[in-house]
């Protein structure tokens, strides 16, 4: 595909293109606490507040709790917001996640994942945005520099989206996207401040009777985050719910627009398969390590092996009926995830696609693969015997571990 | 300082809507619902509030239904300055680029003890220090009322509450009230003051006075619950002025960090024999009916010996010796 517009090619690390992206898109409030390996993020963009470089309100909170907070009740306000954290962070903000969604604030937060304590470890791993996969998030999962740069120039447009109305997370795997330099090719600003455009509010009725957009506004008096009883509470979740849903379509839209602008391309928005067409066994994983996957696919495919990939980009909504449609024919099929559900039989990512393909008539097997925890490499030989495992699965036609994990000292 | 007290007669106060309505649920007597109801005729203009987890939440706020009829937020309990903070933040850069035509924006946040002694004081502390425009109300009934009457760090020495029951061995709460509001005056922030409801005007002076520095303000209200004190639910404005007179709560001002005594403990301080003693107070409270039983009366003695000591510090703070 080709770019409709001239692009600068620039040398980021992911955090850096995070705050590229963030400074290019007229965000309003951007709210935050430091956390490794996260904290470039902010570093660089209040550099840019310090020089004038962007027309935004820093706020450097005392805690992540109160990042999100400042985040969201800005938002209702009505301003783009932004805020970034990983880890331990993200986990102390695991009350507010969920006071976001359900206010409808549309809040977007980069997180460059990180291990969760104990024992402390600042590297890389997706523990901290699985273990929040439930608090009504969007969430999108990078694969390197140039995607974390498009993902969240394209979060503000999917998390404003007055069908959608939901905070979105980037997900960029600590260090190994989050720290290391990557070419990005940059839109010009005017480009990307014409894309992101300026914020729509829906409509609602205020208790005078007036309808007016959701925000706090004194020529609008509205109460925000009320106490509902058992006889309200259910709706407002089911609502969240039908947004999540919106989403789906929402995020494929918004991909599709900005691919046109930028030509690039990241699958269908959703779900990216790679070689998957004629494959027989294929890896199903989340963030950088289908670079790794992708090296490896090639050279096997040079020796006759059908190995493919399914990249899941969007993990919140999850695309079920893609996963199903793209994996179905498969014969078996490998699922990476880079963190635990303990004692939950296998990772988050094993037991989503699992579920996807229980509707499918033709049930491909299924295997779980634990993998980079605290930031341990992954390496070509090691994708390379998972599909080695594929082919031993598919010979024998069962699944002897339906749990293994890579690179363990055991 | 541009307001003075005689600006808020009970005639211009009557005259001006309540932005805090009726039809609440708060119970008989309950002193906070009135003080929300001052804190809002002093309102100068437009204004948001945001409100931290609590009582006056909980009862104005029932979907479908609101007793403000200003912008109204909460969010949850710890976090009222933090949503106060991304308000501000957010209408100031809204401003300044055009995207609302508010030429200014009040902003309050309001809170109960629990939402500020104690699970609050980590956001109430960073958004002050940061400087944000704003006013934070803390409305004290000292314990966590909402979900029972459990202690807070705000409940008095020798209270019984859920948490710190006085049994056969303990004579309720064991430590004094932290001394909230001078902390907030350790912050060097522009304004803070305390304020009783029976001294109507006064808490509305402050209130506008909070509203019209440039920079944090703290406002700290008596606000007592019948319900909690196990008392007469027709008697907390008495009590709010029960608690002034026996020094229990003095009325105090501190503009950028000088303190200074509001006229009713002004008067205490320069008549110090109409100053009432501290069992006046404990008397008409279930919550210390305990402390009037010779088996706890030492605790009684404590109480009184910590309220002069503080007082004492209070008068040595204003320059009054």
């Amino acid at each position: 595909m080709k770019s409709a517009v001239e692009q600068k090619i620039l040398a980021l690390n992911g955090d850096e293109a995070v705050a590229y992206a963030v400074k290019q898109s007229d965000v309003d409030v951007v709210a935050a606490y430091p956390i490794t390996p996260q904290t470039i993020i902010v570093e660089r963009f209040s550099e840019y507040v310090a020089n004038g470089e962007v027309e935004t309100a820093f706020v450097c909170t005392e805690s992540e709790h109160s990042a999100l907070t400042a985040c969201l009740a800005a938002s209702l306000a009505g301003a783009r917001t932004f805020t970034a954290s990983a880890s331990a962070g993200l986990a102390l903000m695991h009350e507010i996640l969920f006071v976001t969604s359900g206010c409808r604030a549309p809040v977007v937060m980069a997180i460059a994942n990180r291990a969760l304590s104990a024992p402390i470890n600042i590297h890389g791993d997706q523990s901290d945005t699985m273990a929040q996969r439930d608090s009504g998030w969007i969430q999108i999962y990078a694969e390197n520099a140039q995607e974390v740069y498009d993902s969240i120039i394209q979060a503000f447009r999917i998390a404003e989206h007055p069908d959608v109305l939901l905070p979105t997370i980037v997900g960029l795997d600590g260090f190994t996207l989050s720290h290391s330099v990557e070419n990005v090719n940059a839109l010009p600003d005017e480009e990307v401040k014409k894309f992101v455009g300026t914020r729509r509010f829906p409509n609602a009725l205020t208790h005078e009777g007036k309808t007016a957009p959701l925000k706090l506004d004194p020529d609008y008096p509205m109460t925000l985050g009320p106490l509902a009883f058992p006889n309200y509470y259910f709706e407002f979740k089911r609502q969240q719910e039908e947004a999540m849903k919106n989403a789906l379509s929402v995020i494929k839209q918004v991909h599709d627009e900005y691919a046109r602008i930028s030509g690039r391309r990241y699958g269908d928005g959703l779900l990216e398969p790679y070689k998957l067409e004629d494959a027989e066994i294929a890896i199903v994983c989340v963030g950088s390590t289908a670079g790794t996957v992708k090296t490896v696919i090639d050279d096997l495919r040079t020796e006759g092996v059908k190995a493919g990939l399914l990249r899941i980009r969007t993990f919140r909504p999850l695309p079920v009926q893609g996963i199903r449609e793209a994996l179905e024919h498969v014969k078996a099929v490998a699922v990476m995830d880079r963190s635990m559900s303990f004692g939950g039989q296998g990772g988050a990512v094993f037991h989503e696609v699992r579920h996807a393909l229980y509707d499918s008539s033709k049930h491909p097997l299924t295997v779980n693969y634990i993998y980079g925890l605290g930031g341990r490499d992954t390496s070509p030989s090691q994708i390379r015997e998972i599909y080695t495992d594929l082919q031993e699965i598919v010979k024998k036609n069962r699944v002897e571990e339906p749990v293994k994990y890579v690179g363990l000292r055991e | 300082m541009q307001s003075e007290e005689w600006k808020f007669t009970a005639k211009d106060i009557a005259e001006k809507p309540d932005l805090f309505m009726s039809g609440h649920r708060a119970c008989a007597g309950c002193a906070p619902a009135t003080v929300m109801r001052l804190i809002m005729k002093a309102i100068r203009g437009p204004t948001i509030v945001t409100h931290a987890t609590g009582c006056m939440e909980v009862v104005s706020t029932i979907y479908p239904y609101t007793s403000w009829a200003v912008p109204w937020l909460h969010t949850a309990f710890e976090n009222a300055a933090a949503n106060a903070s991304g308000i501000e933040a957010a209408l100031k850069i809204m401003k300044k680029k055009g995207k609302i035509k508010h030429e200014h924006v009040d902003v309050i946040a309001i809170a109960g003890d629990g939402g500020t002694y104690d699970i609050g004081i980590q956001a109430l502390s960073g958004a002050v220090e940061r400087g944000h425009d704003f006013l934070f109300v803390l409305y004290d009934n000292e314990a966590y009322m909402n979900t029972g009457i459990q202690r807070s760090g705000g409940t008095p020495l020798g209270a019984s509450t859920t948490t710190s029951p006085a049994g056969t061995v303990i004579p309720g709460k064991l430590e004094p009230k932290k001394p909230i509001a001078d902390i907030m005056v350790a912050h060097e922030i522009p304004y803070v003051a305390t304020a009783s409801p029976y001294y109507w005007r006064d808490l509305i002076t402050k209130v506008r006075k909070g509203l019209e520095v440039e920079g944090p303000a703290f406002l700290h209200v008596f606000a007592p619950c019948p319900r909690g004190w196990r008392s007469d639910p027709a008697k907390s404005i008495e009590l709010s002025r029960l608690a002034v007179e026996t020094c229990v709560f003095p009325l105090w001002e501190a503009v950028n960090g000088e303190y200074q005594l509001s006229t009713p403990s002004k008067v205490l301080a320069l008549a110090p024999q109409k100053k009432k003693p501290v069992k006046e107070y404990v008397a008409v409270q279930g919550r210390f009916r305990h402390l009037l039983t010779p088996k706890f009366e030492k605790m009684l003695e404590e109480i009184q010996r910590i309220t002069d000591m503080r007082w004492q510090k209070l008068l040595k703070k204003c320059g009054i010796a």
